[in-house]
């Protein structure tokens, strides 16, 4: 009994103390005013009285930016997951069906990058994609364009940023799925007769959907938030939630609203999360 | 638990009369001391230097309004320094030890004394313009021999900006250095604290962003010497970082800072010290070495920005010294602007504005 209660309690302790006490820090600070002082925001109580109201978030559905930026972000998350989808599931596909030395040596490869900062990697990204780049001069060298390519700061070097970070997230857990899979089923499907398209699409993939759900929200949900990625690869009109909470937070300094939509954000995120996992809990 | 914490922390206090090193914390802006102002500092006292870097007002402004930062020397700009002071940020200087404060050229400390009342909390350590560095061969080449350099027509008219698109065009990131220049091309004062006026600056923006390939404060610095751009709206000190990274790399590409003829922001970033800095003291030393003659031209020479330092002209490079673009000459000083700060409701619709110019939303 007490043991148990001990591995419930510590996940429990770190929820707390990583995600209650800031949550309820944010969500105080959002219900009051800005101020000229240190902090920068009117206190929540005063003689005693409740000083608070929802007035932050009234603001936030009086002005057409927050809703489309929100919006903004889901499309280009959900892009951005889709895109790692269909790169990642050839990868773990095919590490999963590479023979025992081989394969070990394919994950760690997948792992290798988490290994460098992953500023960095955004950075490399820069270096590769801007006007006299690495790739525009050898597409340059090798005559395929006249003029360099315009894809760093467009929406294009964001897809590319999400799905080269988060990728491997995506293959991990595909590649834990598809390696359990019985290949006596594949081998039964092939022997009634089943072409290789249809035994993939009719034994392979439903029964790697709990990997393909697993993969998408770990790539979907940090992507809705990602802040770094759009500030360095994306264009000016590149809109997203992050970028707006730091305008909100360092340029207004206004840290009610600022808190305001970081509260909204997290809310409307967990819709997307609770329908996904009734997805793989059917699934 | 709690008693290994305290052994620690006793351990610590013990030890510490044993290392006796004392440690100042340094936020400044990035690209903006000289290579061994730090090393000089650290002999002269036997003070360890941490110096860490920032690129935009903003985030030093937060760190300053949640306290705490940890830091005993911020380099505020004039009119983000207005503000912080006003919330209580700063300490008062203790005068008596800044001796070399003789050295500071009186007409600009008491320009500087419009933020901050008897320059009680502050002291000029660099000031500067913003206006527009340019590729001169790429703007020829799009625009001819006659193109409009001594003119923010050069960033604010349509069919200048559309044929510099193709070279790549960069703004700051920052509305308080953007709009007070449209307002002043369109025939208004750059100090207005009126939203109609920037509500007309951000339609002009509006007008040529199709054209500008990225917003951003510090990035245009290494682009411009690359030639990945070919005209950026940049702080005068950054652009010129940019002309001799440009030269260093001996690429071909000349870059030159011009003040338009319509006037530039002029700003002067303050050495100032947070109120609850752990080591005002060793703050303190800072600020006075820096004052001292030769360190202030040292960094000058180096960064290629206007000191306050009236005492260290002698020793600034001729070259520096009589560029237009680093001292204006006086005919150009008198249409230079400052910024004003501006009330919360103001800001709010400024970033909004701002937002707008940048994302079309």
């Amino acid at each position: 009994m007490s043991r148990r209660w001990i591995v419930i309690a510590i996940p429990m302790l770190w929820l707390g103390i990583f995600f209650l006490l800031p949550f309820i820090e944010v969500a105080r600070i959002s219900l009051v005013d800005p101020a000229i002082a240190r902090p920068p925001y009117t206190p929540l109580f005063e003689d005693g009285a409740f000083m608070g109201d929802l007035e932050n978030y009234a603001f936030l559905l009086s002005d057409s930016l927050y809703i489309n930026s929100y919006l903004s972000s889901i499309r280009i998350a959900a892009v951005s997951t889709v895109l790692a989808l269909l790169v990642g599931y050839p990868m773990a596909y095919a590490i999963a069906r590479a023979p025992e030395p081989r394969r070990t040596i394919l994950l760690f490869l997948v792992i290798l990058p988490f290994w460098t900062s992953f500023l960095l990697r955004v950075y490399a990204w820069i270096g590769l994609l801007k006007g006299n780049g690495v790739i525009n001069n050898v597409l340059l060298w090798m005559g395929v364009i006249d003029e360099p390519l315009v894809m760093l700061q467009t929406d294009f070097a964001v897809y590319v940023g999400i799905v080269y970070t988060y990728l491997p997230f995506m293959i991990l857990p595909l590649y834990a799925t598809l390696v359990k899979l019985d290949e006596s089923l594949m081998e039964a499907s092939a022997d009634l007769g089943a072409s290789r398209a249809s035994t993939f699409l009719r034994i392979t993939l439903p029964l790697s959907l709990p990997g393909v759900v697993a993969g998408c929200m770990l790539v979907f949900i940090p992507a809705i938030g990602e802040y770094v990625i759009p500030a360095l690869l994306g264009g000016p009109d590149t809109l997203m939630i992050g970028r707006v909470l730091w305008d909100e937070y360092f340029r207004n300094r206004d840290w009610p609203v600022a808190s305001a939509v970081a509260i909204a954000m997290l809310l409307l995120i967990v819709l997307p999360i609770l329908w996904m996992q009734k997805m793989q809990e059917r699934a | 638990m709690k008693l290994r914490l305290a052994l620690t922390l006793s351990t610590a206090l013990v030890a510490s009369p044993l290392a006796a090193q004392e440690v100042l914390n340094i936020y400044n802006w990035s690209d903006y001391i000289a290579e061994d102002t730090i090393e000089k500092f650290e002999a002269e006292t036997g003070i360890e230097v941490n110096y860490d870097v920032y690129d935009s007002n903003e985030v030093l402004e937060a760190k300053m309004l949640a306290g705490n930062s940890g830091y005993d020397l911020v380099v505020p700009t004039s009119d983000f320094f207005q503000r912080q002071n006003a919330a209580g940020v700063y300490q008062p200087l203790d005068k008596s030890k800044l001796p070399n404060l003789v050295n500071m050229d009186a007409d600009l400390m008491k320009a500087a004394a419009a933020y901050d009342p008897d320059n009680a909390h502050s002291v000029i350590y660099m000031w500067g313009t913003t206006a527009i560095g340019y590729n001169v061969a790429k703007v020829t080449e799009a625009l001819g021999e006659d193109a409009p350099v001594d003119s923010w027509a050069l960033i604010f008219e349509p069919e200048n900006m559309q044929k510099l698109a193709d070279c790549g065009v960069s703004f700051l990131d920052a509305p308080t250095e953007m709009l007070p220049p449209a307002i002043k091309y369109l025939g208004g004062d750059p100090e207005t604290t009126d939203p109609a006026e920037f509500e007309k600056a951000a339609d002009l923006l509006l007008s040529v962003r199709p054209y500008v390939r990225y917003f951003h404060s510090s990035q245009y610095i290494n682009d411009l010497a690359n030639g990945d751009i070919c005209v950026a709206v940049g702080f005068s000190g950054d652009v010129f970082i940019a002309q001799a990274r440009a030269e260093e790399a001996d690429n071909g590409v000349e870059i030159a800072y011009t003040i338009p003829e319509e006037g530039a922001l002029s700003w002067y970033d303050l050495l100032a010290i947070p109120a609850d800095a752990p080591n005002p003291d060793a703050a303190h030393k800072f600020i006075n070495f820096v004052m001292d003659p030769q360190i202030t031209a040292d960094i000058t020479n180096y960064v290629w920005y206007a000191n306050a330092n009236e005492a260290s002209m002698p020793l600034v490079d001729e070259e520096i010294k009589s560029d237009p673009g680093i001292f204006p000459t006086p005919s150009a000083k008198e249409n230079l602007w400052s910024a004003v700060p501006y009330d919360s409701r103001l800001d709010r619709t400024i970033t909004r504005l701002w937002t707008t110019v940048k994302t079309g939303q």
